[in-house]
């Protein structure tokens, strides 16, 4: 009697478990899956159809003008370049700061490491109207390097934890047998801890390249024209000028979520280890 | 044993001649703020001193032609700024609900993700996957379902009755910061998830079958044995996400730009469309100013309180 009761209870609790399982699943995908699926339905589909879930005849037209008649090939280079860049100079600079938080102890660290953490939680909005007007006068308006310096600042303090993380977990006997075996620290940083960090590293590049790919605010202010766009703010001016080519719109859209979900394919494993690192930046 | 390997190798040797160890020991000193010197010179360029321009910015105002000093002015006119005082309380209504929601839904997901089942590291990748959306297209996905033409929410609530006819929410003053919001649950139940998780297969499980010998039910051991050991997660988390929620602006400005009417303007939407639609810089660094002090009011606040609990515990 007992026993029936709990298994007839466990397999009811099986069962809900499926269903938030199944619930979360949808809730996580609904939205994509829509934007996909307006993205491949033909204009004169679009209204007065009802909601179907699947359109009755599907196109790929909506991508083939995307590709091939709009700015936005142009638009999508202007973002890999800003975000390629930023990934490249942030890892350089924050795999250094790392390498000092994780094997030297010195006086100030504790201040150093604060300051870090104090800038993660520190409204970004506040610099809009100076950063405006010094790049202004810098003429790093409308220019991708000006995007690549304002983003590199924003990225180094949580990507400085993360290489932080990345060398506590080398451990230490490593470079310094190697340091008795006569290697300067320097050496020992370049044969034995380097590689073992190289993975790191490239988990570094990625997060940084998703933060990048992302940044829709401080691109929208510093960039006007249409050569230094990047894909953020073509798709916003598209949406500003071309309000109602819905199926083009979701197309551009799907086409800039493929590098951040490759992105998000192979940073799986580090995900922990970035999101504790930068615990704010989301 | 890590530990006084690093006091090795911070410390040098006694050995050698005195100028040269000095010498040394100065190089040493000096080692680890070579390498931090471009992360902070950065910084420090980028974000120190626009800082200090802001905040010098705030007492000055800017026309087309130039700036002038004008002391506490823009300060005094925050206070009669109705828009403001929106979003002051819309800042409240939109942080809340969002930490509220995203935690609560995360901390369901961690549970749910703890168990074992079959398909779960697909169901983890897929679950996991809006925190990798770009935010402004989070916003431009659930803006697109909450439309009408395009979307099917409206429709859904008109079926259930909820609505007269398939109308957006976005448009309506008295539910439009919903829209946002949802979207940012959508958007930040991973974060949660994802840090909550790792906490929890931190616990050692022999606690767990500890607790069944004892006789504890599923609640007893998730009051008392889970919630604690998840507990300091869960306050540094909640704390950072609340600030960086409080300043997230990409969201309502893609959805809403801030309205209809001011129903949606939270501070943060409030400092960017004023600096950047209006052009008014010296009221927008004032505003955002007031966003700063009110988050390092909360900071110390909370601290505080971790203290007297600390105390009474």
């Amino acid at each position: 009697m007992v026993v029936g009761r709990s298994s007839a209870s466990r397999a009811l609790g099986t069962a809900m478990l499926y269903a938030a399982v199944l619930g979360y699943v949808v809730f996580a995908l609904f939205p994509l899956f829509w934007t996909l699926k307006i993205s491949v339905t033909p204009t004169r589909l679009l209204y007065g159809h009802g909601i179907p879930l699947w359109p009755a005849i599907t196109t790929l037209g909506n991508y083939v003008k995307v590709l091939a008649e709009s700015d936005f090939p142009h638009y999508f280079l202007n973002s890999v370049i800003v975000s390629v860049s930023t990934g490249l100079v942030v890892t350089a600079i924050a795999s250094s700061a790392g390498y000092a938080l994780s094997r030297f102890r010195f006086r100030g660290k504790g201040a150093v490491a604060f300051a870090l953490l104090l800038t993660q939680t520190f409204p970004l909005v506040m610099v809009i109207p100076p950063i405006y007007r010094i790049f202004g006068a810098l003429h790093l308006t409308d220019s991708l390097r000006g995007l690549i310096v304002i983003y590199t600042a924003f990225n180094i303090p949580f990507a400085t934890f993360l290489m932080q993380s990345f060398f506590d977990g080398v451990p230490r006997d490593l470079e310094e047998a190697a340091m008795v075996d006569g290697c300067t620290r320097l050496q020992a940083l370049r044969r034995v801890v380097l590689p073992l960090t190289l993975p790191g590293m490239g988990a570094t590049i990625g997060f940084v390249f998703t933060a990048a790919w992302s940044e829709l605010l401080f691109a929208l202010m510093l960039i006007n024209d249409d050569s230094a766009k990047t894909f953020a703010v073509g798709l916003l001016d598209f949406i500003g000028k071309f309000a109602v080519d819905w199926g083009e719109m979701m197309a551009a859209s799907v086409l800039g979520l493929v590098p951040a979900c490759l992105f998000f394919a192979l940073l799986q494993r580090y995900l922990v280890a970035g999101l504790t690192a930068g615990a704010v930046k989301g | 044993m890590t530990r006084s390997a690093t006091a090795g190798v911070a410390r040098e040797p006694a050995a050698g001649r005195r100028p040269r160890a000095v010498r040394r020991r100065a190089g040493a000193a000096l080692e680890p703020w070579l390498y931090l010197a471009p992360a902070l010179t950065v910084l420090m360029v980028v974000l120190l001193v626009p800082l200090g321009f802001g905040i010098a910015y705030s007492l000055r105002h800017f026309t087309a032609f130039g700036s002038r000093y004008v002391g506490l002015d823009q300060y005094r006119r925050m206070l009669s700024d109705p828009i403001l005082g929106q979003a002051l309380l819309n800042t409240l209504w939109w942080t809340g609900a969002s930490v509220v929601l995203q935690f609560g839904f995360g901390l369901g997901l961690a549970l749910l993700l703890n168990h074992n089942f079959a398909g779960r590291r697909l169901v983890q990748a897929v679950v996991f996957l809006p925190w990798a959306v770009p935010s402004f297209l989070a916003g431009l996905t659930w803006a697109w379902l909450f439309n009408p033409v395009i979307g099917p929410i409206p429709h859904w609530l008109t079926a259930i009755g909820l609505q007269k006819t398939p109308t957006d929410i976005l448009a309506e003053p008295g539910i439009a910061l919903w829209g946002p919001i949802i979207a940012n649950v959508w958007f930040g139940i991973p974060f949660f998830a994802i840090t909550l998780l790792a906490a929890l297969k931190a616990i050692p499980a022999e606690l767990y079958e500890a607790a069944a010998v004892d006789g504890a039910g599923v609640v007893q051991r998730f009051a008392r044995l889970t919630l604690p050991f998840l507990a300091p997660t869960i306050a540094i988390t909640v704390m950072l996400r609340t600030i960086w929620i409080a300043t997230f602006a990409d969201l309502i400005f893609v959805m809403t730009g801030g309205g209809p009417a001011g129903a949606t303007e939270t501070v943060a939407t409030y400092v960017y469309v004023t600096a950047f639609s209006t052009l008014d810089k010296g009221y927008a660094s004032a505003v955002s100013v007031l966003l700063l002090a009110l988050l390092i009011l909360y900071a110390v606040g909370l601290i505080r309180m971790r203290r007297r609990l600390l105390a009474m515990a």
